[in-house]
């Protein structure tokens, strides 16, 4: 019985990444992009899910770990010959490598876990308030770097000629494959360890847990994720720093939140939802026809109505859309409901 | 290679005991400071961050800058900079800050965030990325000479204002019964509840207070930065939150220090910064608040307890 409840928690946001990226198959070339962003933004919220959601700690930090798996994975990918042009301060080594799509995204992947274990390092030591703004200032610190520290990266110009090799499937394959690594972590050891020390820090103390190792251990495999995904986006869209700063940050905070942070199945509903309703406001912004009525909204609408949908479910509903419960069958709820009573 | 260093270490120095560039750090630190009450009021009464202080500033900078394009008098500009920020305070504190004032500290934080990120995009879809311009008080920001150098007015006048302000802030909270209240709400908000203080009041009054300061700094900084876009202040209350942690937000004057701190050290890196290295001035300043977080987590002017959580 505890198998199959497993199993259901497990596939459920599987089903529906395979869902979404099955359906993204079936649209048109426009409309794809949608479903790869929507894709990219499940493997992301879920990357920062592992570590807020199990901790209980906010970070306003994780995008700076996306951000450097998107600088890994773009400057190595960039054909050698085009990198001179584009990159011209590079280091030797970067100028002189480029890597294939899968290694580049291991790379960026391990760039972020690493970058996150030695962020956590001293940081994981603080909590409450003193962590969220020591997160905001390494988010702060790794934007100024990469906005003006040519020689790791483009600069304030904008990624060109990256590999576009994230397609429907590989959006698909790499949600899944985080969504796998993210259940794998909370059923395990340590992640039972860590939800213990956010249910009740006291409680876990006593029973010997230490809060600061749990921490560490789970930002930095919420970091190589975060490096994964970053990955995964800029072998898809060329971007450049400032789409790997505030406004992402806020963006993902609130699917989490929206979503429900305490649940992977919660990151991944949220993650799906607002990416939803961002393309649906991002085609009205262009003029949308629906049976025959063409709604237009002027444009900016959409993080207006994302940032207006946050606030009202952080008023109304502070634990989210899925109230970051995991997801469950009714009938097998029931069962076990009955089999506990006798 | 060390006597470059050495001649840029001397350099430097020259530049940071130039009355000009102190004038001006303690210029930038007063609005920090006034910025920091804001923030940190609110928080002492409520134990809510105000991420969306900024965007208060924002729409205060905004009216001024639709008053002035209209040639509004720099007294009505200023009347509706204040009656803007104050509407907007009341209006969040009864939609967002009261119905949350039972829920964590984290919540709270999220939901100021979504606030802040709501103002700013109105702002955008309202008057697009480029802004608007005011005009009304950049006579404020033309030099006088002192002596040998020259001082920008608007460094004094922040300087005065702060002083000001912050003297008044001082008597009310400890000479007249509402600001009993609010130090006793701050202090152990149950048990001032069970007394008899009203904390519906006592809220109102510090939020309305904070709106007060946030229209105040939006006046003093539309005159260095005349252009009102919808970031307008993001980046100073942004460092303003983190010199009020830094300083301890566990008491008025700790978080006040704290933001003016970050506001002169931010001011004189800036001042005395060769221009190739001030780029990274955000990176060294955030640099320096990790830092102190890691020493004194509590806050750097707050006497320690020990590194151990308490629960």
């Amino acid at each position: 019985m505890r198998v199959g409840r497993a199993l259901v928690e497990l596939l459920a946001p599987v089903l529906l990444v395979v869902a979404a990226g099955i359906l993204g198959a079936f649209v048109s070339q426009a409309n794809e992009i949608y479903f790869i962003t929507a894709l990219i933004s499940v493997s992301t919220v879920v990357a920062i899910y592992v570590f807020v959601g199990n901790s209980g700690v906010l970070s306003f930090g994780h995008i700076s770990f996306f951000a450097v798996g998107v600088w890994a994975a773009g400057v190595l990918s960039i054909p050698e010959q085009e990198k001179p042009a584009t990159m011209p301060y590079l280091f030797d080594f970067l100028g002189s490598t480029t890597v294939g799509n899968v290694p580049s995204l291991l790379i960026a992947a391990a760039v972020g876990g690493v970058f996150a274990l030695l962020v956590g390092l001293p940081l994981m030591r603080l909590s409450g308030l003193a962590a969220g703004i020591a997160t905001f200032a390494v988010l702060g610190i790794t934007n100024n770097l990469l906005r003006y520290y040519e020689k790791i990266g483009p600069g304030l110009n904008t990624f060109s000629s990256v590999p576009e090799t994230t397609d429907l499937v590989q959006a698909t394959i790499g949600a899944v494959l985080v969504i796998a690594a993210a259940f794998a972590y909370q059923r395990s050891r340590l992640g039972r360890q860590l939800r213990a020390t956010r249910e009740d820090p006291a409680a876990a103390r006593a029973v010997g847990i230490s809060i600061y190792r749990q921490r560490i251990a789970s930002f930095a495999l919420s970091g190589f994720l975060a490096g994964f995904a970053g990955g995964l986006y800029i072998h898809f869209i060329p971007i450049n720093v400032d789409s790997v700063y505030l406004d992402l940050t806020f963006i993902t905070l609130a699917m989490l939140v929206i979503g429900g942070a305490t649940s992977l199945w919660g990151a991944v509903v949220g993650a799906l939802f607002v990416s939803a309703l961002d393309s649906v406001l991002a085609e009205m912004e262009d003029g949308l026809t629906v049976l025959g009525v063409t709604i237009d909204v002027p444009s900016g609408s959409r993080i207006v109505v994302v940032s207006a949908i946050m606030a009202l479910v952080v008023i109304v509903r502070p634990s989210g859309l899925t109230g970051g419960r995991e997801f469950a069958l009714p009938w097998l709820a029931r069962r076990r409901r009955t089999a506990e009573a006798k | 290679m060390n006597e470059v260093l050495a001649s840029g270490l001397t350099d430097f120095l020259d530049d940071a005991v130039n009355l000009q560039v102190q004038v001006d750090a303690i210029g930038l630190g007063a609005i920090f400071a006034l910025m920091a009450v804001g923030i940190g009021l609110v928080f002492g009464v409520m134990r809510l961050v105000n991420f969306a202080y900024g965007q208060l500033i924002m729409a205060g900078a905004f009216a001024i800058a639709f008053a002035s394009e209209r040639g509004w008098p720099v007294a009505a500009a200023i009347a509706l900079c204040f009656a803007v920020v104050l509407t907007l305070s009341l209006a969040m504190e009864r939609v967002v800050f009261r119905p949350l004032r039972t829920q964590s500290a984290a919540v709270m934080l999220i939901a100021t965030f979504a606030v802040s990120f709501l103002l700013q995009s109105i702002a955008l879809l309202w008057f697009g990325p480029l802004g608007k311009t005011a005009t009304s008080l950049v006579q404020l920001n033309r030099p006088v000479s002192v002596g040998s150098v020259e001082i920008r007015k608007i460094a004094i006048v922040a300087i005065v204002t702060a002083v000001i302000c912050l003297t008044l802030l001082v008597l009310l909270l400890n000479r007249t019964s509402i600001g009993l209240h609010m130090r006793a709400a701050a202090i152990d908000s149950p048990t001032a509840r069970m007394l008899g203080v009203r904390a519906n009041m006592v809220s109102t009054v510090s939020v309305l207070i904070a709106g007060a300061l946030a229209a105040l700094v939006a006046v003093l900084l539309t005159v260095q930065y005349p252009t009102v876009t919808p970031t307008f202040a993001l980046q100073e209350t942004i460092l303003v939150l983190a010199g009020v942690v830094v300083g301890g937000m566990s008491r008025l004057l700790s978080a006040t220090l704290g933001g003016f701190l970050i506001g002169y050290v931010s001011g004189l890196l800036g001042g005395a910064l060769p221009s190739s290295q001030s780029q990274y001035l955000p990176s060294l300043l955030f640099g320096l608040v990790i830092l102190v977080l890691l020493l004194r987590p509590a806050g750097l002017f707050i006497r320690q307890r020990g590194l151990v959580e308490r629960v």
